[in-house]
């Protein structure tokens, strides 16, 4: 259905709703960043755009890549920018309740715990902009700052081990499925807009852009076309790219003359590199606020606050480690910690499509188109009983409905009551119009994609829940005839696997238990051993990487 | 694959008529448009103008689709300063990250042969490849000098710092350079590749080892086919950059797969005689003629486009333009091709999906019936079957168009009452 919706926008020229609400969370005050950084380094920032107010962007430029000092003094201006905001919700917290075994008793008690109201939200123009959010917080968190090593060569700048922590929370935060905190401007929009070009051309933000919103008298494709290919006189893209590599034509003509110049001392070449920069960045900073304009215009979704609140939750526990003094995010996960995670997106995932369905019914024609669920109106309602020793109703409901769901025998179906309740019913038989007796194995139940002829099905579903718990089912839980009802073959709140081992008991098949930390202060030998032996040396976690007289970066 | 003397000639006389004559030298088809052309082996265009060794960013840029390609002097300086780390002390640092891949006990240094392989021309330079690939065997001829004595009997260590091997590609050779082959002493070949993307904490960005791997793959291919008797190994090695240093770390990544399928696509690539011949014969693709004689000259071999070739056919661009032009669903993906069915324009989905009940279908048909014939239908699998003239109203690919419009629409109808759809104009 979304390839008709991009079908539907190429053939008019314009980008095509894949939604009716937005999805994502888009907080008050989002704060945007813009990273550039230089081809073929890992890590060699090149400047970045960042701020919380659209008119006044804050530029940050490395005039120098390669300079060691440069760049710290770099990260030490973003610590300066980034950490006030992302540390403005630290304080303000609100009391949750929840279940915690006591460690002594065994017993479940209900315990107190602090919950931050709000937890503050990163916007980057693209996907390789989260991953190198991600990089930053990798490049940085194992940093010593002189104060924590005094002896330490390199020392860097206050601020930035800890920007370092939050920005990897912020970078793993973005692979969860629905969060909100680390938000790329592609992946939203492409979320919401179908275009009338490839799923890989949407990375493009300016040509995404282009397709949703072109310009005054051009069609989106070829507004797109001149976002993507466009060149001035001087041979410089119209639209740079939004980051965080550079286009190797601006590298080459403007960018390296301009460095070498600064190399030189000569007068003003720092300004020079800097407006370089800043040519290159503004338009993406512009970008992603015009992106953030559109999906404002979209209510948001009815869950996304419920998935938010998991936010919440992952930013109170890093601002607890942090405060508590726990050391940085390890290079690597142990076993348990990176299977917890997976179970956690693989969860979130399921979460994330059951709820996008049940928020916005564009959302829900495509799950009803793909057989997992359906939508039809109230034939008939029969009151029936089960037959045990407490009967309980167990009412029986005639839809006729157009669609063509995958049912069969005992396959159980879900809706959603007012105020987040939950009614299940399980698939009893289908019938045939008209004449009133059909067999629940219908012709038409194994072809997914159904004859399409309009005719109507009708699907007799026994509701088994959601009807309080007395002999009579509580008033309005019974659908009545003539009501309009929608039931998806998924279920509403996906449950996760199994419980996973604590991080001491983890399994020999997994590597077994962690090894124990070696004491801080040890020196950093791992730049002269022999990478042969790496594997076997215990790990080092907070130690700061290699560096070498010759290197570069 | 032997060609009498004579075929190949003749083939190598019409592909440099190709280019524009024989005094246009050809471009030498490099393993990453190699591993290119076999990731979409389809495309007759891309086969064709690679094995006549056109210049394809030149003849883009005439057709007015220039290539965004180009390398930045950054990335050139960092990936030359870093292969010349690795390969420094007489490749001492490369043998030791293969012995430590490998479990092997890394030699002496100065033990390791480094033959000279400078020669006149690619063939040249292939035959003095060929010789260092077997010292033991080669005699001492290729050992300049260092590993004589007891070693060069039994065969010892051997690295080859970009030799040159040659690989029959559709009926035409290719010259392909890997950065290094090293020759073990029990005679069999490491392929080694050294990329400048860095490796964190032991993982690197998979689309840049997949692309490397099948690089590596091209060059065992060729390695295979070389007619040195020897084994590859099964484990390529690529060095790379560890973590934020510029110090070389290295990891053996199985190219068996990669291997495979580079062999699969490459054998069923269409040979370039067929293509070659089914041109008309003043077709030629010299960057310097007149853009509308070049057009159609491209226009007469057909292609497959697909979104992936922007990131590796200088061509691209102007493939896209015209699968636009032609309302190809190709342009939207190749796996909106794939739920499609039997629809291979735009127009005929749409119409297919808007209109039940009425004349749509026949419509459908003779458009998508059209297009077939435009060139859309050159690629494999699925695209076989692209006349469509079936897409009447009794076809479940239009049944479910028609129902996905209509539950589309409901849905858009359903949400525009009580809120703003679409956003702005």
């Amino acid at each position: 259905m979304s390839a008709l919706a991009r079908m539907e926008a190429a053939a008019a020229g314009l980008a095509q709703p894949r939604a009716t609400v937005r999805h994502r969370r888009l907080a008050e005050r989002p704060l945007v960043f813009v990273p550039l950084t230089t081809a073929g380094e890992a890590g060699a920032p090149l400047g970045a755009m960042a701020g919380t107010e659209r008119e006044s962007p804050v530029l940050l430029v490395v005039p120098q890549p390669r300079d060691r000092d440069l760049r710290f003094a770099f990260l030490a201006r973003l610590a300066g920018v980034v950490l006030p905001h992302l540390e403005s919700a630290q304080d303000e917290i609100e009391w949750e309740e929840r279940k915690e075994t006591d460690p002594e008793t065994g017993k479940k008690e209900t315990v107190q715990v602090e919950l931050c109201v709000d937890a503050p939200q990163l916007i980057v123009p693209n996907g390789p902009g989260a991953d190198f959010v991600r990089l930053l917080g990798r490049s940085m968190r194992f940093r010593r700052t002189a104060e924590e090593d005094p002896e330490g060569p390199y020392p860097a700048p206050p601020g930035v081990p800890l920007l370092g922590r939050w920005l990897t929370l912020y970078g793993e935060r973005a692979r969860v499925p629905g969060s909100s905190l680390l938000l790329s401007m592609t992946e939203l929009l492409s979320r919401h807009w179908a275009t009338g070009q490839s799923a890989l051309e949407d990375q493009h933000l300016g040509a995404l852009l282009a397709w949703i919103d072109p310009p005054e008298g051009l069609s989106g494709g070829e507004a797109a076309l001149r976002a993507e290919v466009g060149r001035d006189s001087a041979g410089q893209l119209l639209c740079p790219p939004a980051g965080p590599a550079t286009d190797p034509a601006f590298d080459n003509r403007l960018l390296a003359p301009a460095i070498d110049r600064f190399d030189a001392r000569l007068p003003g070449a720092e300004d020079e590199v800097r407006e370089l920069v800043a040519s290159q960045l503004r338009p993406a900073w512009d970008a992603v606020w015009r992106g953030i304009d559109l999906l404002r215009t979209l209510p948001e979704g009815e869950r996304v606050t419920e998935r938010f609140k998991r936010d919440r939750w992952s930013y109170t526990a890093h601002r607890d480690r942090v405060r508590s003094g726990e050391p940085p995010q390890p290079r690597r996960d142990d076993a348990v910690t990176a299977a917890a995670k997976l179970a956690q997106r693989e969860r979130e995932q399921a979460r994330l499509e059951a709820q996008e369905a049940l928020d916005d019914p564009l959302v829900m024609a495509e799950r009803r188109f793909a057989g997992e669920a359906f939508a039809g109106e109230v034939t008939a309602v029969e009151m029936a009983y089960s037959e045990g020793k407490r009967a309980m109703p167990r009412p029986l409901v005639t839809l006729s409905t157009d669609d063509r769901p995958h049912l069969g025998g005992g396959v159980k179906v879900h809706r959603a009551l007012v105020e987040g309740a939950r009614q299940s019913a399980e698939f009893v038989r289908y019938e045939t119009e008209g004449d009133g007796d059909g067999d629940a194995d219908a012709p038409r139940a194994g072809d997914g994609t159904g004859t399409g002829t309009g005719d109507a099905t009708l699907v007799t579903l026994r509701l088994t829940s959601g009807m309080g718990r007395g002999k009579e089912p509580a008033p309005g839980t019974v659908p009545e005839k003539g009501e309009r009802l929608c039931w998806t073959l998924f279920e509403h709140t996906p449950r996760g696997g199994p419980e996973l081992p604590e991080v001491e008991d983890t399994p020999w098949t997994h590597g077994g238990p962690p090894a124990e930390p070696a004491p801080a202060g040890v020196p950093a030998p791992r730049g002269t051993t022999a990478p042969g032996a790496a594997p076997t040396a215990p790990p080092q976690p907070p130690l700061p990487d290699p560096v070498t007289s010759e290197d570069l970066l | 694959m032997t060609h009498s003397d004579g075929s190949q000639s003749a083939l190598r006389r019409r592909l440099a008529e190709l280019r524009g004559g024989p005094d246009v030298p050809p471009r030498p088809l490099d393993a990453r448009a190699l591993a290119a052309l076999a990731a979409n082996p389809g495309c007759r265009r891309r086969a064709l103008l690679d094995g006549a060794g056109v210049d394809k960013a030149a003849l883009a840029e005439a057709l007015g689709a220039p290539a965004p390609f180009g390398q930045s002097q950054f990335a050139f300086a960092r990936g030359n300063s870093f292969e010349a780390k690795v390969k420094a002390d007489g490749g001492a640092e490369l043998i030791r990250l293969l012995c430590a891949s490998t479990g092997e006990t890394p030699p002496e240094p100065g033990e390791v042969a480094l033959p000279d392989l400078s020669a006149d021309g690619p063939s040249g330079r292939t035959a003095r490849t060929r010789l260092a690939l077997a010292p033991s065997r080669a005699g001492d001829e290729a050992a300049a000098g260092t590993a004589e004595g007891g070693t060069a009997a039994e065969g010892g260590w051997a690295l080859l710092f970009h030799p040159m091997l040659a690989l029959d590609v559709a009926g035409s050779t290719a010259y392909l350079e890997p950065d290094a082959i090293a020759v073990h002493p029990d005679g069999s070949w490491t392929v080694a590749e050294i990329k400048s993307f860095p490796v964190l904490d032991g993982s690197a960005d998979a689309a840049k080892v997949g692309a490397a791997a099948r690089q590596a793959a091209v060059y065992a291919l060729a390695l295979e086919e070389s007619g040195v008797t020897g084994e590859v190994r099964e484990q390529a090695l690529l060095v790379c950059p560890k973590d934020f240093s510029n110090l070389p770390t290295a990891h053996g990544i199985d190219i068996r797969k990669q291997r495979a399928a580079t062999r699969r696509q490459l054998a069923r690539l269409t040979r370039l005689e067929e293509i070659a011949a089914a041109l008309p014969r003043e077709t030629v693709f010299d960057p310097a003629r007149p853009a509308p004689e070049l057009i159609s000259a491209v226009e007469s071999v057909p292609a497959a486009y697909a979104p992936e070739c922007l990131s590796t056919c200088e061509l691209a661009f102007h493939c896209r333009d015209r699968a636009r032009a032609a309302g190809a669903v190709e342009s939207l993906g190749r796996s909106v091709r794939g739920e499609l069915g039997g629809f291979t324009t735009i127009d005929a989905v749409l119409s297919a999906a808007g209109a039940p009940h009425t004349g749509g279908g026949d419509a459908a048909g003779a458009e998508s019936g059209q297009d077939a014939g435009a060139g859309g239908n050159a690629g494999a699998g699925p695209g076989a079957d692209t006349g469509h003239a079936g897409a009447g109203s009794g076809d479940p690919a239009a049944v479910a168009l028609r129902r996905a419009a209509r539950l589309r629409a409901e849905a858009l109808g359903a949400g525009r009452t009580d809120s703003r759809v679409t956003p702005c104009r």
